[in-house]
């Protein structure tokens, strides 16, 4: 996955990191909470949720299983529509088949829709080191973009920034990348998003060249879907001569009906709206309207390695809501970068050991970045059942075995000889509280010190409940 | 090499589904649609739905219509206005805004950044989620049309195109054609959430439901 994210630690030192600052905190609860509100209301509205939760899951599970026939009649619907389409297998052959396009246009930057895949796959970087600049235009992305930093949330890349911080980037970064922020420039909302209006429109008006994913790919018809708010996306889907979609091999459905469970279901599960302020189709080229060539790559990048998972696999349903973010309480608090990945949150937990495998601390980190309290099942709009595949991603990770593993099972052992015998359980108790001032916040030792790195060690009582309860009660 | 690459991935497909048991055809136990069936009530919730999402709603009789779209120009200072090809041009007959066709000789970007506003009928309109459904038809002309200039009018015919759901909407539109959604002026709320109207599309939707009478 994208090259910004070498390096990073394994999630527990980068979350121990992450939850002491405390403006990051207040940003993301504020942030987190506001939107799962919003968004049970949108989904209370709909009296047939759980049945459209459950025909998304169906149509879904339909579709990966017959993933290789709907690829081969997408590819023709659209190449019958006038598109060309690629396959790319992983991300250095994605990036070299958008850069060789971009470069037959004899164009220098590109204007980009905010897109996963190409985050994925580290396009922007890619596109640089080939002399092309390309230019992020969703507002949050191009927050994160001149702030030279990582998206933190699938569907709101800047979460955690605040107004004023957002302010200061602009005015300080824009001038690099065209027009400058106007003088004056405040903290307020409106403001801020009129000078992105400015900075951005002279780029729209002149670019040749768009980039973009896409939310669905409908097999029968050829059709591409993005759903959008901005009109960033209407921008760069239609102004420019030469539009390169990148998607991932899962984001296909079957047939035009198909669409009709989604657009119901992503608005409402991502930005809490009953539909969102855009949403733009189109299959291959139209004369006289939009772009005249258009391209399609069809990204695997380690899905098909998913898809072979029988319990993983259920991770490809995933539609890019997000909902499960807004509800993790591990989210709230680590914030998204700590997952080292452009896949963030509980999602993002079980998307990215898959997708790049867990050879590194990091990926094999992310299977326990979760407390499993199932709230990002109940929220998924596709019926993701991620701590089951959390748990599955476990036992992959452990069987591998590793120090941190047979400590457990010494410890485990160790714990169970002591509770078979209750007179030095209870001596132990009485030794714990009586120096309990002498404590240290973690535990030494590798294992122990790896599990409370990250957790705060419970306080001791003053004294042990059986003590009190024989106190009090006998 | 895209070919090889095309047949690899297909083959990984293959080998990874070679065990998996076998899917029903998806159960479609959902509503077709939530709203009542009553084209009153109908015309009431999509008036609710695009107000809801900040788009300002009229209501005019095909008679009115001129007059209200010059009102709605002048009151935003519109001296300027694109016109699709195919729109009624009774719909502009009262306005005395300079009228930029685009038919001949297409707007450029530049042209059109410099046009105020743009009018255009729809498709069709959907009234539980606040939506116009343009598919470049006559009267809607091509999406950069709807984009660009800063103030879109939307004339939409009531009784023969307001449905009540997506579901009701699909069958109806032709995928083929490039088609545009549009549930209330463009909006973020990338900055705390804050809802703010037009980032890039045009800052202000004005609809016009025309009914018989």
């Amino acid at each position: 996955m994208s090259g910004t994210f070498v390096g990073m630690p394994a999630f527990p030192k980068a979350a121990h990191d992450a939850v002491r600052d405390t403006t990051l905190r207040a940003n993301l609860r504020h942030a987190t909470h506001t939107i799962r509100d919003k968004r049970a209301v949108a989904v209370a509205e709909l009296a047939d949720w759980a049945a459209l939760r459950e025909a998304g899951r169906q149509i879904k599970d339909r579709t990966l299983h017959h993933l290789d026939a709907y690829l081969v009649q997408l590819e023709e619907a659209v190449t019958a529509a006038g598109g060309t389409v690629h396959w790319a297998s992983d991300a250095a052959e994605a990036n070299r088949i958008v850069a060789d396009l971009v470069k037959a246009t004899g164009e220098t930057e590109v204007v980009k829709v905010k897109s996963m895949a190409t985050q994925e796959i580290g396009l922007n970087e890619a596109l640089e080191a080939e002399g092309i600049r390309a230019y992020e235009t969703d507002l949050a992305e191009l927050i994160v973009q001149l702030g030279e930093d990582r998206p933190s949330h699938i569907l709101v890349p800047a979460i955690h920034r605040n107004r004023g911080e957002i302010r200061d980037i602009f005015a300080s970064e824009m001038g690099e990348w065209g027009r400058p922020a106007p003088d004056g420039l405040t903290d307020r909302p409106a403001e801020l998003a009129e000078a992105a209006r400015l900075h951005l429109r002279e780029k729209f008006l002149r670019a040749k060249v768009g980039v973009s994913g896409a939310n669905f790919m409908v097999a029968e018809t050829g059709t591409l879907v993005v759903v959008e708010s901005e009109g960033n996306g209407r921008m760069c889907l239609t102004l420019p001569e030469t539009l390169i979609s990148v998607v991932g091999i899962e984001k296909v459905v079957p047939t035009w009906r198909d669409l009709e469970v989604f657009l119901q279901t992503l608005p409402r599960s991502s930005t809490a709206e009953r539909m969102n302020p855009y949403t733009s189709m189109w299959t291959g080229t139209t004369d006289a309207d939009g772009p005249t060539a258009f391209h399609l790559v069809l990204l695997d990048n380690g899905r098909t390695d998913t898809l072979a998972d029988e319990v993983g696999r259920q991770a490809l349903r995933c539609i890019r809501c997000s909902a499960c973010l807004n509800v993790c309480p591990v989210y709230e608090r680590a914030g998204g970068h700590a997952y080292g990945s452009v896949y963030p949150g509980p999602i993002g937990a079980i998307l990215t050991p898959q997708l790049r495998g867990t050879r590194s601390e990091l990926d094999a980190s992310l299977p326990y970045a979760s407390s499993l309290c199932g709230a990002c099942y109940d929220v998924c709009p596709v019926a993701i059942d991620i701590p089951e595949v959390l748990v599955h991603l476990r036992e992959k990770v452990a069987e591998r075995g590793g120090p941190g593993h047979r400590l457990e099972k010494a410890a485990v052992k160790a714990a169970a000889w002591v509770l078979d015998h209750p007179a030095a359980l209870a001596a132990g108790e009485r030794l714990a509280s009586r120096t309990r001032a002498l404590h240290p916040k973690r535990l030494p030792g590798p294992g122990a010190s790896q599990w409370t790195e990250s957790r705060d060690l419970p306080e001791m009582p003053a004294e042990p409940f059986r003590d009190w309860w024989k106190r009090n009660r006998t | 090499m895209s070919q090889t690459s095309r047949d690899r991935i297909l083959g990984r497909v293959r080998r990874a589904l070679a065990e998996a048991p076998a899917v029903r055809e998806p159960a479609r136990a959902y509503l077709t649609a939530h709203a009542p069936d009553d084209p009153a009530a109908l015309l009431d919730l999509l008036h609710e739905n695009l107000a809801d999402y900040r788009a300002r709603v009229h209501r005019a009789t095909e008679g009115e219509l001129p007059a209200l779209v010059a009102e709605l120009l002048d009151r935003h200072g519109a001296a300027t206005v694109a016109v699709p090809p195919g729109l009624p041009p009774a719909w502009l007959s009262a306005t005395t805004a300079e009228q930029r066709h685009d038919e001949d000789t297409p707007l450029t970007p530049h042209d059109l950044d410099g046009t105020d506003a743009v009018v255009t009928g729809c498709a069709l309109a959907i009234a539980e989620t606040g939506t116009l459904v343009l598919d470049g038809g006559p009267g809607q002309g091509r999406r950069a049309l709807t984009l660009v200039p800063d103030l879109h009018i939307c004339v939409v015919r009531a009784a023969e195109q307001t449905v009540a759901s997506v579901p009701l909407a699909l069958p109806r539109l032709d995928p083929t054609r490039p088609l545009t959604w549009i549930s209330g002026p463009s909006a973020t709320s990338d900055i705390e959430l804050d809802r703010v109207e037009g980032v890039h599309g045009p800052r202000t939707l004005q609809v016009v439901l025309v009914t018989d009478a």
